[in-house]
């Protein structure tokens, strides 16, 4: 019976905790959730990316907020699952007054809300991941696949490489090799590279590794049978550890190995360590940025004051400067809407969907935010929700990413008509109108 | 002394073999669907519906098909989460393809070829059983996510692999509300429940459990052992489909084939594990602790650790949740391995003589 009691008072004293915690929320706060991971199998990835995301807003509260406006967030553990993340998104999606825009950092998860952005108008904003498509702001309203999307990153990997084997021409009869996260996340490239193999000519071999990617010994032993030109590597979490270490059992040579931002961080390649030199990453813009000026700064308002969310050494990786950006181009977003409906107040959803579509951050508001040389200047319209998709290649040393190449961006004469194409597709499906330009004005 | 059958007679043998032979459960079950139906969707919040009822109801749907294949019939199966996904992709191909499908209709056509399926893959449980059986049914789920994930017309030669549905309408309503949302997924488990349990109590699902029981016995008596085992996995596939059609419709709205990977199948056996094998109750309350507890816990734990002044992180919330979550799976299975339904009777058994026990 006392046990009982007893958990029937600690639920009565959770629920008064769960109403009181409401009623203290404050009315000018914008907040903004964070779906994140940081436990399961791409922890090691996830953990970094959320500590930078919510690191950003610490700092901007530190700095007085968004013209006054503190920024309010709430964590919610996805563990990169489909199905949690959507109970994620129903949690926080009305919390606080109603959020102000999601980041799923999951594929998959963004497939499952774009559906709900629809009808309840919160935008979907994925940076540098999400439905390559959802570029055409002309259909996917509520979508922000912001600074580039797997399309982009594919089309730059293969101009890369044609410059390298001086010219696009020269691919013609080359192997590529895509090995790939059996997940939306690592499929979304696919359609790209069949298009531009055919139009280049170059083979396409499909290797696709099953979720988690611990074991990949057979896809391997495929490679090694097939003897690629080059390895485009699409994984995600540990599977690119594993991939590397599976690279060096079989001897392919790791100089002719191109991972996708999300394969090119520091837990990919440190426990391989020195093998894992050569190893190539394309950058979505930034690398890891240890000395740029916005992380001397969090370190300085956030670390220094005991308020960091993770360990210092992580601050300025490449996952957390990820996250950073994240949060900069929400927190950004939102400031935009506050220039056209009332600088000082908290914005709605709506408010901040316009806000994300008209950003304009040249070079000198990155400048003032600490983010010079960490990206170049992005805008986005109506038409393109994705803006200027600029990379760079890094490769690792055995202990520390260096940049290897210039400024790089993909060919948007090929770009362009395929994401109209699958944007009209999706519209078709879904039985949705193009919008108008007097739509492109709310 | 409230709850007591003492003059309550039975005139007839329909009035004997009623599903609630007893007034008070008429009672309750009448008061319960009036709850369901009126009250819940103008009480309920969006997130509450939403995240936590439609799952509960839609998982509770596959149990129950799950239960009348393992609970009843005794045939371990660990290919729960294939016939939803067939049942889900099935839907869809016939829902976007076939133009003007009814959703309804789309969606039992899904459970029959689930059904199909399922009687092939139910093959070999005349065979073999036990443990062997499940891993032949394993083959099942191995080979519905190598199919979805590799052939592209099952979903519609979409680039990343996720199928995603336009609106649904039912007779012309829309089912996009968390309200209308959660009244279809209710009939459909209510009506499903029902049938569920009216099989079960008839001759058929009298087969089932003597096949369950003992086989050779059954077939020494006169049941067909071909007719009993297939019969089991048809039924339970179809309704498993059902579910898994509604999970994807209703529920995901989009989804992956991951979406119904190993995972699930795991999920369903532990919720008629727990639940209670061979009842129908018993799957409700299977569903109910796997799918609300972790959600309850996820969001009760920041709170209750608020209130002793200690903010705890999410990634500990999560470990915290699995720990406890697990702990109370082997408690529950230490104190009443017949599962949480058998605790219910207890339950009603001691209610009779309330308030003087022997």
């Amino acid at each position: 019976m006392k046990s009982r009691s007893l958990i029937t008072a600690g639920i009565v004293a959770a629920s008064l905790a769960g109403v009181s915690g409401a009623a203290l929320a404050q009315a000018k706060e914008q907040f903004i959730p964070v779906l994140s991971y940081r436990t399961g199998a791409y922890a090691p990835n996830g953990v970094p990316w959320a500590n930078g995301y919510v690191d950003y807003f610490k700092y901007v509260n530190a700095k007085g907020g968004l013209n006054g406006v503190k920024i309010l967030f709430e964590e919610c553990e996805t563990g990169y699952q489909t199905d949690k993340g959507v109970e994620c998104y129903e949690r926080l999606k009305g919390k606080h007054g109603g959020a102000s825009l999601f980041e799923p950092l999951s594929t998959g998860i963004t497939f499952a809300l774009t559906d709900k952005a629809f009808n309840d108008k919160i935008p979907i904003m994925t940076t540098g991941y999400g439905r390559a498509d959802s570029a055409d702001g002309g259909v996917f309203k509520w979508n922000f696949p912001l600074l580039g999307t797997y399309w982009t990153a594919a089309d730059t990997l293969v101009q890369y490489i044609g410059q390298k084997e001086g010219g696009l021409a020269k691919l013609k009869g080359k192997k590529i090799t895509l090995a790939y996260a059996d997940h939306p996340y690592g499929k979304e490239p696919i359609p790209y590279l069949t298009e531009a193999s055919k139009m280049h000519g170059f083979e396409l071999q499909l290797l696709p590794i099953t979720m988690p990617g611990i074991e990949q010994k057979s896809v391997w032993l495929q490679i090694r049978q097939s003897r690629p030109d080059y390895v485009f590597l699409w994984g995600w979490g540990v599977m690119n550890s594993t991939a590397l270490k599976e690279a060096v059992a079989t001897g392919f040579p790791r100089e002719k190995m191109y991972g996708v931002w999300w394969a090119s961080a520091e837990p990919d390649v440190k426990d391989v360590g020195e093998a894992a030199k050569g190893y190539n990453g394309l950058t979505l813009q930034h690398g890891a940025e240890p000395n740029a000026k916005i992380i001397k700064d969090v370190l300085a308002t956030v670390h220094d004051k005991g308020q960091g969310t993770g360990p210092r050494a992580e601050v300025g990786s490449v996952l957390y400067v990820r996250g950073m950006i994240s949060a900069m181009l929400a927190t950004e977003g939102i400031k935009r809407a506050q220039e056209r409906f009332g600088k000082g107040k908290v914005v709605t959803s709506e408010q901040v969907r316009w806000g994300l579509e008209n950003l304009a951050l040249d070079q000198k508001k990155l400048d003032a935010l600490g983010f010079a040389g960490v990206m170049r200047p992005v805008s986005t319209s109506c038409a393109d929700h994705r803006g200027d998709s600029w990379s760079r290649i890094h490769t690792w040393d055995g202990s520390k990413w260096n940049f290897t190449s210039d400024w790089l961006q993909p060919d948007e004469a090929v770009i362009k008509p395929m994401v109209k194409a699958s944007a009209d597709r999706y519209a078709a499906e879904k039985k949705l109108q193009r919008r108008t330009p007097a739509d492109c004005q709310s | 002394m409230l709850y007591r059958e003492n003059g309550q007679f039975k005139g007839s043998y329909r009035a004997d073999q009623q599903i609630f032979p007893i007034l008070q459960d008429r009672w309750m079950i009448a008061l319960l669907l009036v709850v369901a139906i009126a009250v819940v969707p103008l009480v309920a919040s969006e997130y509450m519906l939403r995240a936590i009822v439609v799952p509960f109801l839609i998982l509770s749907l596959a149990a129950i098909g799950l239960n009348i294949l393992v609970g009843y019939c005794g045939q371990i199966s660990l290919g729960a989460g294939a016939f939803m996904a067939i049942g889900a992709y099935a839907a869809y191909n016939f829902h976007i393809r076939v133009d003007g499908m009814p959703l309804i209709a789309s969606l039992l056509l899904g459970g029959f070829c689930a059904t199909a399926v399922g009687i092939l893959f139910g093959i070999p449980s005349l065979r073999i059983r036990g443990l062997y059986l499940a891993v032949a049914t394993l083959a099942a789920q191995f080979f519905t996510d190598w199919a979805f994930l590799r052939i592209k017309w099952f979903t519609n030669n979409s680039a990343s692999g996720s199928v995603s549905l336009p609106d649904l309408y039912v007779f012309g309503l829309p089912i996009s509300t968390p309200a209308q949302k959660y009244l279809f997924c209710l009939a459909f488990a209510a009506v499903f429940a029902l049938l569920a349990k009216n099989l079960v109590r008839a001759h058929i699902g009298r087969q089932w459990m003597a096949m369950r029981d003992m086989d050779v016995a059954a077939a020494v008596i006169g049941i067909r052992p071909v007719y009993a085992k297939l019969s089991a996995f048809a039924v339970s596939s179809f309704i498993i489909g059902v579910a898994g059609a509604l999970w994807g419709f209703v529920y995901l709205g989009s989804w992956e084939p991951s979406a119904f990977s190993i995972d699930r199948s795991f999920q369903l056996l532990f919720m008629i594990i727990i639940g209670g094998l061979g009842s129908i109750m018993g799957s409700f309350f299977g569903a109910a602790f796997i799918v609300v507890l972790p959600i309850a816990l996820d969001s009760l734990l920041p709170d209750l650790g608020g209130l002793f002044g200690v903010a705890v992180s999410t990634a500990t919330v999560s470990h915290v949740v699995l720990m406890i979550y697990g702990a109370l799976i082997v408690f529950f299975l230490i104190v009443e391995p017949h599962g949480l339904a058998r605790l219910w009777s207890i339950g009603k058994e001691k209610l009779r003589l309330w308030p003087f026990p022997h």
